[in-house]
């Protein structure tokens, strides 16, 4: 402990048992939620939650490695919806069945990028922002005028007969079971060689093409997991909510929303994206049911002003920044090893943990 | 049947132009700052409840009412750029631009849904209604008039930028801003003032936007600005000229295609955006540098 400050060896030690305990603990929590607050009100917040942890970590492993920032995330999210709708329908499922449609969905969103990642991956960066955009558009329009979607009145998800107190529980927890998924895969893409050729992407995407990167093969992995994991939880949600009408499964502002999450808990790192999750969308619902805020003319007012400051006075996202502050109190403000790029900060798993060890290591430096 | 589609062709043309200068104005902004104005399209909008307002509550006549909304939205461009676009530096600054400016039309959105409410609204006039039969085609007076307004201000625009020290100070940080700083060009003030140029051609875009299109809300920003950057990009981002040419282009197109298939119109624009992108990543009149970022 007494050389905890001078050696980073102890640091290492030390660091992974308490990031592996807060993670358990935060897992604990997250499991144990609905046991604890059984009231469906609360635990809706938790379900909604989830469900864009799921979106936000899904947009993060393709836009945050590779540096593509899509807007059209909702293609998928109100395919995968959608898709399930209309799977239930048309092979007349119905009741907790439906649940066996959610791989479907994510098949339908994986089967769905590939051609359009074909087009969209071929331009650069700004572009790019942009005909992800053109592709919600066209999608929300086809949603609107397409025979089988069902027009402006949209599509209903199977019937589930279940009481009101408990009609959360099970959504809740196929939502944390994705959530886990998602974030799962987003942690083993980043540790691996698939990883660093997204991020050489998006450092020099033209270096590491002339370093033996097959740039769009890699891309266009990566778009298409990001793809089916977010068509998979659009399933889920029509599920939840009940319907899907063009303009709730394709929302311009849920693809606004999941950027502002990524960016907000930190850009490209996948504890940022769950954070700005957990922050935002809670946030929104609560400040949505407040009487003076209906109408959601305020809340948008508020979620622009918010993201304002953000991007303006700590523009890489509280975890990149926070570690900054943390390691500038840790050594005092002297020229510490600071890791080049947010890949250091982004490496811890989860806020708390990160922050309770070094909570721990400045009081170890005071007393001495 | 081909009546109808040389009317569709002429309100083509007509709209087009109104769409040109909207999106020269975007294009403009790329160009010199390097950003994508995602609010250009709320902001329009604003343009249009301004003249509303002055129209309605003061009773000025909406072509007059420009003289004070012009320089209204070159002060609200010059403004937001100074406490927002100013500010972000570094590798990223493109997307945190297209992002911080997302939020700033979020926010206008949210104010002008706060003041007037999501019922659409539209500019009336006497010459929003009447109409005038030029060569068997009746066309209604504010198209005409929106047409000449906005080819005289491309017209001044590209003046002010051949003609004048300004311009060529603007054109000169379009093509390398480094350069620029070096012999003696204050790229900071040429930045502000080209977004307030690009913001307050809004205005009028606004103007006659609210006055043809049969309604708007403050929502209708979102179809807007996707369009202009739909525009832009085929244009070749950066480039006036193209983007000229892509508006005209492609309104025409939606209105042609307007005659047969109402409702699949809009999917034919942004259809025609991804199929030119993908035989020509950088539009029809793009450069290279403008790809290589």
């Amino acid at each position: 402990m007494s050389r905890d400050r001078r050696t980073e060896g102890s640091g290492i030690k030390l660091e992974p048992a308490l990031k592996g305990a807060g993670l358990a603990l935060l897992v604990a929590a997250a499991i144990a939620f609905p046991q604890v607050y059984t009231n469906p009100a609360v635990t809706n917040y938790g379900v909604f939650a989830l469900i864009y942890v799921t979106v936000a970590s899904a947009w993060n492993i393709f836009s945050g490695n590779s540096g593509y920032i899509s807007l059209g995330q909702a293609v998928f999210y109100g395919s995968g919806a959608y898709a399930l709708g209309v799977a239930a329908h048309g092979w007349n499922i119905t009741g907790p069945e439906a649940f066996l449609l959610v791989p479907f969905a994510g098949l339908v969103g994986a089967i769905l990028a590939v051609p359009l990642g074909l087009i969209a991956l071929r331009v650069r960066r700004h572009t790019f922002i942009v005909i992800t955009i053109a592709f919600f558009f066209i999608f929300q329009l086809m949603a609107y005028n397409l025979s089988f979607t069902n027009g402006t009145s949209g599509l209903n998800a199977p019937f589930l007969n279940w009481p009101a107190a408990s009609y959360n529980t099970p959504f809740y927890y196929i939502a944390l079971g994705l959530a886990a998924g998602t974030i799962v895969i987003a942690w083993v893409i980043r540790r691996t060689r698939f990883g660093l050729q997204l991020r050489a992407i998006r450092d020099d995407e033209d270096r590491a093409r002339g370093l033996g990167v097959k740039a769009m093969k890699v891309k266009l992995s990566a778009f298409v997991i990001s793809g089916a994991l977010t068509a998979m939880i659009g399933s889920v949600w029509v599920f939840y909510i009940g319907q899907v009408q063009p303009n709730t499964g394709f929302n311009p502002l849920f693809d606004l929303t999941i950027v502002l999450m990524a960016f907000l808990g930190g850009y490209g790192s996948i504890a940022g994206a769950v954070l700005g999750a957990v922050i935002i969308e809670p946030g929104t619902l609560w400040l949505n049911a407040q009487p003076q805020f209906s109408g959601g003319a305020l809340a948008e007012i508020l979620l622009g002003g918010i993201f304002l400051i953000v991007v303006l006075f700590m523009p890489r996202g509280i975890i990149p920044t926070g570690g900054e502050w943390i390691t500038q109190i840790r050594t005092r403000g002297r020229p510490a090893v600071i890791p080049a790029t947010t890949v250091g900060a982004a490496a811890a798993p989860a806020d708390p943990a990160s922050a309770a060890s070094s909570v721990g290591s400045g009081s170890t430096g005071g007393t001495r | 049947m081909a009546r109808e589609i040389m009317q569709a062709v002429v309100d083509g043309i007509l709209i087009g132009g109104v769409y040109a200068l909207m999106a020269v104005g975007l294009t403009l902004i790329f160009g010199v700052l390097d950003i994508i104005n995602i609010a250009q399209g709320v902001l329009v909008i604003l343009g249009a409840y301004l003249s509303y307002s002055l129209s309605v509550h003061l009773h000025i006549d909406l072509f007059v009412g420009l003289l004070i909304t012009v320089p209204a939205m070159f002060v609200i461009g010059v403004v937001i750029h100074w406490a927002f676009i100013r500010r972000l530096r570094g590798t990223e600054r493109t997307s945190m631009t297209l992002l911080v400016t997302y939020a700033v039309a979020l926010i206008i959105e949210g104010i002008l849904t706060k003041i007037y409410g999501v019922s659409p609204t539209s500019l009336n006039a006497s010459y929003t209604v009447n109409s005038v039969k030029i060569f068997g085609f009746y066309v209604t007076y504010i198209y005409i008039y929106g047409f000449i307004l906005a080819v005289a201000l491309v017209l001044a625009l590209y003046a002010l930028l051949y003609r004048t020290t300004f311009g060529r100070s603007v054109r000169a940080t379009m093509q390398d801003e480094t350069a620029a700083r070096l012999v003696g060009i204050d790229v900071n003030r040429v930045a502000a003032l080209t977004f307030g140029i690009g913001v307050a051609v809004t205005a009028v875009g606004g103007m006659v936007y609210g006055a043809t299109n049969g309604g708007f809300n403050p929502n209708s920003g979102y179809d807007l600005i996707s369009r202009l950057l739909a525009i832009i990009i085929l244009g070749g981002m950066g480039s006036i000229g193209g983007a000229l040419v892509a508006s005209v282009f492609m309104i025409t197109l939606e209105s042609v295609v307007t005659v047969w298939y109402p409702v699949w119109a809009v999917a034919v624009f942004y259809g025609a955006l991804v199929l030119v992108l993908v035989i020509r990543p950088t539009g029809f009149f793009g450069r290279k540098a403008v790809r290589a970022q």
